[in-house]
């Protein structure tokens, strides 16, 4: 491993503090790095004067896999991308595909996908200020995001048998309807939780020490922010008032009313703002949702697309024949490509697919917005200290199997 | 506490001059504030119930791994909270999530610095068998690298099957031939 570390050009003497540079490396297994990132640092004392992200440790070749699975076969794959908001990932493929065959879905699936949607935000969010609390020392912060988190988990499994790993979206429509009495749970969930967000809010946002060691730290400006490709929180923090469910609407969210929080200096103290701010937000559109909730089915009506009846499948020829044909060769989407990004916790989650026919996809590339905020830390670290290091990661909330795929 | 040993050959059996909270615990049996053990037990009740995780938190699995130490599971309640990521101060290492090969050296780099004794939980299936990454880039397992202890299923694992390994986990410590690898060279 020393070879690695080997720099071509001797540090400018000008710079240094100290007369040496330092080359540190952090991780990959490191609690401040969110997983298996590992940081090369070049130090002059505390000062980071260079900082190389390297990314890869968890590259487990998703894009490939997607070239031999069906389109509904890949879905449990995204669950893993951004494992912290797996109904988002879900939901984003399926209206990638969903828009080559030019499907358009059930209005009762669309307000389920909402709610899936900002539920999952919630859920991802908690984690990211729970982790981004922990790494500016507070651990109880943690507890009482993990407290809700769990709650948010049991109404995952209620709706789609997994805590985390949800694969509940199909394409054309959702793998079963809501259970009964499902949408009272996240009622009563999304009462309890604004208190409880209160609570958090209070704990940590006017606390002297987390503001000490996020404010003015980590600045992005705007225009950096949108050169570098920064989306969602961490581009609205920098004072960009741009959300996907805005700007280009998907799946109804023109109907919803909701406001995009944005921060005015671009530095970690916002992008914690900002976080906060859009669980309440979350929480506003999924009343809406709940309150206009339509009746009808949430599958289209398309046998080239939806699995039939089990009730059918098992009395007709016919259904049993396009069910057996549906699963092992997948829907039928015809031949073409696109490109589809949603609004998901961690930024812009794009699919780009290229079809040619049949039910297996020719290409699968997938545009990861965890990526993107890492490669900005080259940029962004440099002229930090080094115990800074931790709270910008935080800040930035990325997650290293989206990034890494 | 003080420790006789019988002997050169006879470190198996020992007296104990300790307080009567110490009898509960271990196969021991008690006589007027002398306690009558096995080394062996002595040894593995004071392990099994004093595991310092290292969480290895490689990718999904995580999550559940952090879940495991919310206020719902906590892992408090089995004396194993004290989550350490320093391989020096812990002696289990709880491998949860995808092992690539890019990472799969830093894992065994890890377990080797941890300090004997010292044991592994393979959390989830990719960490025992590759799970769906069946890729060019996937460990098909962590034993491969390092010997495993405990396999746990699930992808994600629940944190009720985490604290089940962790308890096996504790039962087989309890059934180690601790005290010849103390004294044997
Ligand atoms: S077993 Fe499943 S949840 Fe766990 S790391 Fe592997 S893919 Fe993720």
């Amino acid at each position: 491993m020393e070879k690695e570390f080997t720099y071509p050009e001797p540090a400018s003497l000008e710079a240094d503090r100290l007369g040496e540079k330092m080359i540190l490396n952090i991780g990959p297994s490191h609690p401040a790095t969110h997983g298996v990132l590992r940081m090369k640092l070049e130090l002059d004392g505390d000062l980071i004067t260079r900082a190389d992200p390297i990314v890869g440790q968890l590259h487990r070749g998703q894009e490939k896999m997607a070239e031999n699975l069906t389109y509904n076969q890949f879905i449990p794959f995204t669950d893993r991308l951004d494992y912290l908001a797996p109904l988002c990932n879900n939901i984003a493929f399926v209206q990638c595909v969903e828009k080559i065959a030019g499907i358009g879905v059930t209005e009762r699936c669309k307000a389920v996908r909402v709610i899936c949607c900002e539920l999952s935000r919630i859920a991802s969010h908690l984690v990211g200020i729970a982790a981004y609390g922990m790494d500016a020392g507070s651990w109880t912060v943690f507890m009482y995001c993990f407290t809700q988190r769990e709650k948010l988990c049991t109404l995952f499994e209620q709706l789609t048998g997994a805590r985390m790993t949800t694969s509940y979206a199909r394409v054309g429509g959702l793998a079963r309807d809501i259970p009964e009495g499902w949408l009272g749970n996240v009622n009563s969930f999304a009462n309890q939780f604004l208190p409880a967000l209160d609570e958090i809010d209070a704990l940590i946002t006017r606390n002297k020490i987390f503001i000490d060691r996020t404010a003015g730290i980590g600045v992005v400006s705007p225009e950096q922010a949108m050169q570098w490709g920064l989306t969602g929180a961490n581009l609205r923090g920098s004072g960009v008032a741009s959300d996907l469910r805005k700007d280009v609407p998907y799946l109804g969210y023109e109907n919803y009313e909701f406001d995009v929080p944005i921060g005015v200096n671009g530095d970690c103290y916002d992008r914690w703002l900002v976080r906060i701010e859009e669980m309440r937000q979350s929480i506003r559109i999924v009343r809406q949702a709940i309150e206009k909730m339509p009746d009808g089915p949430v599958n289209v009506a398309d046998p080239r697309i939806s699995l039939p009846k089990k009730e059918k499948v098992l009395r007709d020829m016919e259904d049993l024949i396009n069910n057996f044909v549906l699963v092992t060769q997948g829907p039928d989407i015809p031949a073409g490509d696109a490109y589809f990004e949603a609004e998901n916790p961690k930024g812009a989650l794009g699919f780009y697919i290229v079809s040619k026919g049949g039910g297996v996809p020719y290409r699968v590339k997938i545009r990861a917005p965890s990526f993107v905020s890492l490669s900005a830390m080259q940029e962004i670290l440099p002229g930090h200290h080094m115990s800074d290091m931790a709270v910008i990661l935080g800040s930035f909330d990325f997650v290293l199997g989206e990034c890494d795929r | 506490m003080v420790v006789f040993l019988q002997g050169r050959h006879n470190i198996g059996t020992i007296f104990l001059i300790m307080d009567k909270c110490f009898q509960q615990g271990f196969d021991a049996k008690s006589e007027q504030g002398f306690i009558c053990t096995k080394l062996d037990s002595l040894i593995n009740w004071v392990r099994a119930n004093s595991i310092w995780p290292q969480p290895m938190g490689l990718a999904c699995c995580a999550i559940e791994l952090m879940g495991v130490g919310g206020s719902r599971f906590d892992i408090g309640r089995f004396g194993m909270e004290v989550m350490r990521f320093s391989p020096r101060q812990s002696d289990c290492m709880i491998v949860a999530g995808t092992v690539t090969y890019k990472m799969a050296g830093s894992v065994k780099r890890v377990y080797d610095q941890m300090a004997a004794p010292k044991w592994v939980v393979a959390m989830g299936a990719c960490a025992c068998s590759g799970g769906m990454f069946r890729t060019y880039s996937t460990l098909q397992g962590v034993d491969k690298v390092i010997p495993v202890d405990v396999y746990v299923a699930g992808c994600p694992t629940r944190p009720e099957a985490l604290i089940d390994a962790l308890m096996s986990l504790q039962n087989k410590i309890r059934s180690e031939r601790s005290a010849r690898g103390l004294f044997s060279k």
